[in-house]
């Protein structure tokens, strides 16, 4: 995995990317992507983690091209899909997949599970109607589902199955980049895991990129290169993902860590809560100066005027908070190798680190 | 009433007694068994958490206490005794008098829980007017009280509300302060914060904690969420297809599995810790209900089966100072010695 990381090759660049509802004139304007800017390189698994309302996935079907931007834009491998007409970008899109958290939904409940996995090749009308079924048998066994689910409808079987046939489908056009909307949220832990091994082990065989959506710090970390922290429209923190979670260098990654309840108790114990107060704001008014200073824990008169600008402070680690260099002082004293990345005890004294 | 009140005050060892509890179910096509033998107990001002994933059982447990299951289509058997008494064989109108008085609940989705045509003050009046003679300004200042207890900013004006004006962690807020108004003895919470977010989910469980600890309401708390047990339980038990599958102190439990069920839950959630690599998770799912497997019901999907599973599986409890302390359901428990976390 690591060496397909290091090829330089981007598969989407993002750039001040903002996508909007509503109508201004009206007051009704929601951003709910606001100036997002990143990239992702082929092959590379990038996760995005926010709460609901953070805009993450409005920004997961921009990515594919289901939203148009309202500013900015965005490159898939350095073309712009929407300079393309319609036309042109039907056929695009076909490259760029999007898997959505409810199998449920995914599909038409009159269709046997084969019909469905065909149905994106009958659009894009390649090949025979045998090479087509050939195709998806090949799809579904490499999603290990076994040849006889094909004739079965969505209802006859389990929920983790049809999230298996719905990663088959998305698989059928080849595409170059897969955009994972919360998939696993609606899944039992251990039919989790299932899927988060499969997501892997796809990659690996057929160097997929992926964008990793999930408001699930566990699942995001464990599967992603590197990962990007959202709330209300902007990315707060981008950077490696053990580092971000291990050593958060902004308050609300922070409080996310300390909100995900830990299994260990020892590890449990050694640690700091941070339990936020409030909620996500209202989307038509958002706050002024940082969009986080109303649940803020290190909130000072500076974060109600000022927009904190997204700096790089560590290779690799881009943070928007006034107060990041203050928090990265802190870790380095108390100790914490934050270039490299072996966890074991930073969780524990990361959190410390706050009292 | 007020004797049941008193009787559970008097504070025998449990609280809440569950013996051998099983329940069948009858839709379409017959009766079907759903619990199998459940036994489990919570001693008052204990915070007992019931793990397993979907289908094995935990909600149906939480419906049999309160008895909101469909009297004609449903057959409890077993005891469950609360108060000396057993519900199981209470009548509608004593089981009026214990929900939301002496037992309360709180649901995964509060606004399927919530009337939409009345104003949340309205609704928690309500509750104590059928408990407490209470006018309605009384009734209308507890309520108001109730509703400041669980946070909530001007809680004069949200008691005029209706709960589509309020966002998932309010509305979860309400329900929490509607099922403690009565300060009843035991709270079923039955995946409470599932449909929030994390940071809101960390303000709920902290909310809801502490209220139960200043009114002496033991909890039943019913989540997939191992994390969350860890962090907020005395004790727990796992349930698997319909039965009690292991029991304890939460450290033990987690420190050191017994049963191979409650291990792989436990190890089958990403860390970050863990570098990336395979996630051990369990094969196949969850046997359905008519095709129970006859041995060990965890059999087919457990990486240590062997010739003494096939047969139907017993509790083993292990006996400290003439009180149970842990228990688990599997013939091969002492040769496993399962990998726990931490510790």
């Amino acid at each position: 995995m690591s060496a397909s990381v290091s090829s330089k090759q981007t598969a989407l660049d993002v750039n001040d990317l903002h996508v909007s509802f509503g109508n201004p004139r009206r007051g009704s304007l929601i951003r709910a992507v606001d100036g997002v800017s990143f990239t992702v390189r082929k092959g590379e698994i990038f996760g995005v983690i926010g709460e609901s309302g953070s805009g993450k996935s409005t920004l997961g079907r921009c990515l594919v091209g289901l939203l148009s931007p309202s500013g900015g834009g965005v490159l898939h491998d350095g073309v712009d899909p929407f300079r393309f007409s319609r036309r042109e970008l039907n056929r695009h899109r076909r490259k760029y997949q999007i898997v959505s958290q409810d199998p449920n939904a995914a599909f038409d409940p009159r269709m046997t599970i084969l019909q469905s996995i065909c149905e994106p090749l009958n659009i894009a009308g390649e090949g025979t109607r045998a090479e087509r079924r050939e195709k998806a048998f090949a799809m579904l066994d490499r999603v290990s589902l076994s040849a006889e689910m094909a004739n079965r409808y969505p209802h006859e079987i389990s929920g983790g199955q049809k999230q298996r046939a719905n990663i088959a489908r998305a698989l059928m056009l080849d595409p170059n980049v897969i955009v994972c909307d919360e998939v696993v949220a609606a899944l039992d832990v251990s039919i989790q895991a299932d899927m988060l091994n499969l997501f892997a082990r796809l990659q690996e065989q057929f160097g997929l990129t992926y964008v990793f959506i999930s408001h699930d710090l566990r699942v995001v970390s464990h599967i992603s290169d590197r990962v990007a922290v959202m709330y209300f429209g902007k990315i707060v923190e981008v950077g490696p993902a053990h580092a971000v979670i291990e050593t958060p260098l902004h308050p609300y990654t922070e409080a996310l860590r300390s909100a995900e309840p830990e299994i260990d108790p020892t590890a449990a114990d050694a640690r700091k809560r941070i339990i936020l107060q409030g909620e996500i704001p209202s989307a038509i008014a958002p706050p002024s100066g940082c969009r986080f200073h109303t649940r803020c824990p290190r909130m000072r008169d500076i974060c109600r005027t000022q927009e904190p600008l997204q700096r790089e402070l560590l290779p690799g680690r881009h943070v928007a908070c006034h107060f990041a260099e203050e928090m990265l002082g802190e870790k380095e004293r108390s100790g914490l190798g934050l270039a490299g990345g072996n966890g074991a005890n930073h969780a524990a004294s990361a959190t410390n680190a706050l009292t | 009433m007020q004797q049941l009140a008193e009787a559970t005050m008097a504070g025998q060892d449990t609280l809440l007694d569950i013996e051998n509890l099983t329940l069948s179910l009858r839709d379409q096509s017959g009766w079907v068994e759903v619990l199998n033998n459940v036994s489990l107990s919570v001693k008052p001002k204990e915070i007992l958490g019931v793990v397993g994933e979907s289908g094995c059982g935990k909600s149906m447990t939480a419906l049999s206490i309160l008895r909101l299951l469909p009297p004609r289509d449903s057959r409890l058997g077993g005891k469950i005794m609360f108060g000396g008494q057993n519900l199981v064989s209470c009548s509608e109108s004593q089981m009026n008098g214990i929900r939301g008085r002496h037992i309360s609940m709180i649901f995964q989705e509060p606004m399927s829980a919530l009337d939409p045509v009345f104003t949340v003050g309205y609704q928690i009046e309500e509750t104590l007017r059928r408990h407490f003679k209470l006018d309605r300004r009384e009734a209308a200042e507890r309520a108001v009280a109730a509703l400041d207890s669980v946070g909530i900013a001007s809680p004069r004006r949200v008691a005029t509300l209706y709960p589509m004006n309020l966002s998932g962690g309010m509305r979860q807020r309400v329900m929490i302060a509607m099922a403690l108004v009565c300060e009843p003895r035991l709270l079923i919470a039955d995946e409470p914060t599932t449909a929030l977010d994390v940071t809101i989910q960390a303000q709920i469980m902290d909310l809801l904690l502490g209220l139960a600890d200043r009114t002496g309401t033991a909890i039943m708390f019913i989540t997939h969420n191992l994390g969350l047990v860890a962090q907020s339980c005395h004790r727990m038990v796992t349930m698997y297809a319909g039965q009690v599958v292991e029991g304890g102190p939460v450290r033990d439990v987690i420190a050191g599995p017994r049963h191979p069920y409650t291990a792989g839950l436990l190890h089958s959630i990403p860390d970050s810790n863990r570098a990336r690599g395979t996630l051990p998770s369990i094969a196949g799912r969850v046997p359905s209900l008519r095709h129970m497997p006859k041995g060990c019901r965890f059999g087919p999907r457990c990486s240590y089966s062997m010739q003494p599973c096939e047969l139907p599986q017993a509790i083993d409890r292990e006996v400290v100072d003439g009180l149970d302390r842990r228990e688990v359901r599997c013939t091969r428990w002492e040769e496993l010695e399962l990998r726990g976390v931490g510790a």
